[in-house]
Formats: structure tokens, C-alpha cells, sequence
């Protein structure tokens, strides 16, 4: 076999084991997606009771409370990044940070300092190689995150809100996350979780025009509040991992889809060029031996005379 | 027929029970309260205890819940608890193991949750 054929041949051999890796990979992918779906729906059922109750306590009193009321003057905001931990889900991770970093901007640009927090390696990582300030980070969880691991991401920034600006704390919660909207569309999104807006609330839960009964608090509508407040944080913020672990495997799943596809087409193009060089090399016996014996009946019509 | 109103139990990550009840007892932080249907509009912390929903068909389901929420209005109730979990789906050797482990180890908190769950178990 000719040098040139082996070395097409070698090649196809090698692309097509990298093909069957991200075509595993692509079925994982997916299937967790739908995993990952499932666990997001079984999770609203709670999210929207606990909606329900916040609009209800605040609509249905004048209470006021730290997570509720706005700062008069914002020095500090915090922005809590999620990313994931592990890449080869194209733009993912890299639409993400760049929202956080267009937050931090505007944020700065106002005056405001600007505490971050990071879920996930890939964003960690994006922020140490610059070397930049992170305030607390959280990693290894983001595939399958549980409630747990929103509570132990809530604590820490529910605390510093709590806080007084001058000790430390801050005066308003960002969330940077990737909102899964199809298989095919997810989108790095910014919301502001704290100072909680109640009549944005308020609007979310009654779209439909109900009217909130007058409720009968138990205790007192303070303590209800008190322990509904962190409650309904959390609960966002496990909403909002969900999303980002789905939205992570489905563009794991496309990336993939694209890799798979793109190995294909490239074991087409080197089969091509691995037949032509061999029809070049079959041509080219085949005129070296008709050359070869024309030469020998050449000399042997000559050494006849 | 008697008057039913309707219960969803849900945990952070599920819904752990919904159906039609007749009576529902649960322990609030200023103490148990038992709510049955035409109660007026309610909204209240729940501490940590065995909560039992007497059911339309006579039956009676009991479940530990780990703090949270009651809310009535409309005939509807629901019970909110970052946990919950049914007496059927608790293994009692294994909470009482938990419970002498937690106890070994002074981790009062874990010491509760065992406790409420054994005594949810009894109730039943």
C-alpha cells in the first residue's frame, strides 16, 4: 500500500473513534435533558405556592421587611453567577459570563460596587485566570443540583443582604442564569432577585384577575413573612439552577449533534481522497507494467535480428 | 355528603400527596391547628411534627413535615415543606438508626428530624 493511502486511512480510522465518543455523548446528553425537564416541572407545583403566599402576606398587609424595602442608596450589589462545571456544551458557560460581565459593567457604571458569586468551575476558573475577585463560589453540583444546594447557596447572600452596607453586607441581588426556553433556544438572562418588588409579584401570580382573599395570620403576618421571604429566595434560585442545568445539557446535546455531524462529512471528504489515491496508485502499476513490457519486447524484437 | 375541601402537600422537589379531606391537623408555631372545610382564609409557619388529613373515603394519611407553610382559601389547602415525606415511605429501622447516630453525635437538628418522623410513623 502506498505511503499516501495509509496515511488517509489512518486518519478515517481516528475520526471515526472521536465520532463514536460524541455520539455517546450526544445521547447522554439528551437524556438528561429530559431528566432535567421532569425535575424543573416537579419543582413548580412548589414555586407557585410559595408565590401565591408571598403576593398573599404582601398584598394582604403593610408589613415591612429587609428583603422587601429598597435601599435608598445602593453602594453595594451582589450578582450570583451560574455556570457549569464542565465545558464541551459550546457557548453555554461563555454567553453567561459575558451577561455577568455586561451586569457588572452597568452596575459599576452606577456607582455600585459589585460583590460576585460563582456556581460552577467553568465560571470560577473564567475569574481566577484574571484574576478577579470572587466573594464566594460553589461548585460540583450543577448536573443535578438538589434543594440542598440552593439552600447552601441562598444562606450566604440572604445573610449579606440581612447586613448593614457598612458592615459588609449588600443592597441588592442579581441572578445571571440561562433560562431554558426549548431544546433548541436557551438564553443567558439577568433578573434582580432582592430588594423583592411585591406588586411584580403580585402581578406574576394573579394574571388570571383572582382576587386574594383576606387571610387570618398564624402567628403574626411578620413572622409569616420572616420565614417566607428566604423561603420563596431559595426557591428561585433552585428554579433558576434547574433551568441552568438543563439549559447546559441541551446545548452539551447540540454541540455534540454538530461535532457528530461534522466527523461525518469529514470521513466523507478523506474517503474520497483516500479512493483517489488509490485509483492513482492502481493507474500508475498498471502504466509502469505495460511500460515494463513494451520495453522487453522492444529488446527482444531487437536481439531477433 | 359531607363537605370536602381540597389538599396539596408539596416538598421543594415534588408533590407528595393531593386528594379530597374532610379534616386536616397540623402543628403551627403558636401551636396545632385543625382545619376543616369553610375555615376562613389562613395563612401560617408551620414547625416541624406529624401532620394527619382525614380523607373523604374515611382513610387517614399521616406525614412528617420539616417546617414550612399552611395556606387555606377556597376550599383549598396546601401544605408547603422544603421536606415532607408519608409514614408509608418511612423506613423505620433506618430513621432509628439515624436517630442513634444523631444522638452519638449531639447533632441536635438531624436528632429532630428522626424524632418528628418516628412520631409521624405512630401516629399513623
Amino acid at each position: 500500500m502506498g505511503a499516501q493511502l495509509r496515511v488517509y486511512k489512518r486518519r478515517i480510522r481516528s475520526v471515526t473513534a472521536t465520532k463514536k465518543i460524541t455520539k455517546a455523548m450526544e445521547m447522554i446528553a439528551a437524556s438528561r435533558v429530559v431528566k432535567a425537564q421532569r425535575k424543573v416541572a416537579a419543582s413548580t407545583p412548589y414555586a407557585q405556592e410559595l408565590t401565591r403566599a408571598v403576593t398573599a402576606v404582601g398584598t394582604g398587609s403593610n408589613t415591612k421587611h429587609p428583603l422587601t424595602t429598597q435601599a435608598e442608596t445602593v453602594t453595594r450589589s451582589a450578582v450570583l453567577l451560574l455556570t457549569s462545571d464542565r465545558g464541551l456544551a459550546g457557548a453555554f458557560n461563555s454567553n453567561a459570563i459575558k451577561a455577568a460581565e455586561k451586569l457588572t459593567a452597568r452596575l459599576e457604571a452606577e456607582g455600585k460596587q459589585v460583590d460576585v458569586y460563582i456556581v460552577g468551575r467553568r465560571g470560577v476558573a473564567h475569574y481566577n485566570f484574571r484574576e478577579r475577585k470572587i466573594t464566594d463560589q460553589w461548585t460540583g453540583f450543577t448536573d443535578e443540583p438538589a434543594y440542598g444546594d440552593a439552600k447552601k447557596v441562598a444562606a450566604p447572600l440572604i445573610e449579606a443582604i440581612e447586613q448593614e452596607t457598612a458592615d459588609g453586607g449588600v443592597d441588592e441581588l442579581h441572578i445571571v442564569y440561562t433560562e431554558f426556553v426549548s431544546m433548541m433556544t436557551q438564553n443567558a438572562v439577568e433578573a434582580r432577585l432582592l430588594p423583592l418588588s411585591l406588586d411584580e409579584v403580585a402581578q406574576e401570580s394573579t394574571a388570571k384577575g383572582e382576587i386574594l382573599p383576606l387571610y387570618d395570620f398564624e402567628p403574626s403576618a411578620e413572622d409569616v413573612l420572616d420565614a417566607l421571604l428566604p423561603r420563596y429566595v431559595e426557591s428561585r434560585i433552585y428554579n433558576a439552577l434547574l433551568q441552568s442545568a438543563a439549559s447546559k445539557h441541551a446545548a452539551t446535546r447540540r454541540a455534540m449533534k454538530s461535532a457528530t455531524d461534522n466527523a461525518g462529512e469529514l470521513i466523507n471528504t478523506l474517503s474520497r481522497l483516500a479512493n483517489a489515491a488509490r485509483q492513482a496508485e492502481i493507474t500508475q502499476e498498471i502504466s509502469e507494467i505495460v511500460g515494463g513490457s513494451a520495453a522487453l519486447a522492444d529488446a527482444t524484437a531487437g536481439s531477433d535480428k | 355528603m359531607a363537605a370536602e375541601l381540597h389538599v396539596a402537600m408539596v416538598a421543594a422537589d415534588r408533590e407528595v400527596w393531593s386528594g379530597e379531606a374532610t379534616l386536616v391537623v397540623a402543628r403551627t408555631t403558636s401551636g396545632d391547628i385543625g382545619v376543616m372545610p369553610g375555615h376562613q382564609p389562613l395563612l401560617g409557619v408551620l414547625e416541624s411534627g406529624p401532620v394527619t388529613i382525614r380523607t373523604s373515603d374515611g382513610g387517614t394519611v399521616v406525614a412528617a413535615v420539616h417546617g414550612g407553610f399552611i395556606s387555606y382559601a377556597d376550599n383549598k389547602l396546601s401544605l408547603l415543606a422544603e421536606i415532607a415525606e408519608l409514614s408509608d415511605e418511612i423506613d423505620v429501622q433506618h430513621v432509628e438508626r439515624e436517630l442513634e447516630r444523631a444522638k452519638a453525635e449531639g447533632d441536635t437538628s438531624a436528632e429532630r428530624r428522626a424524632d418528628v418522623r418516628l412520631r409521624a410513623v405512630g401516629a399513623r
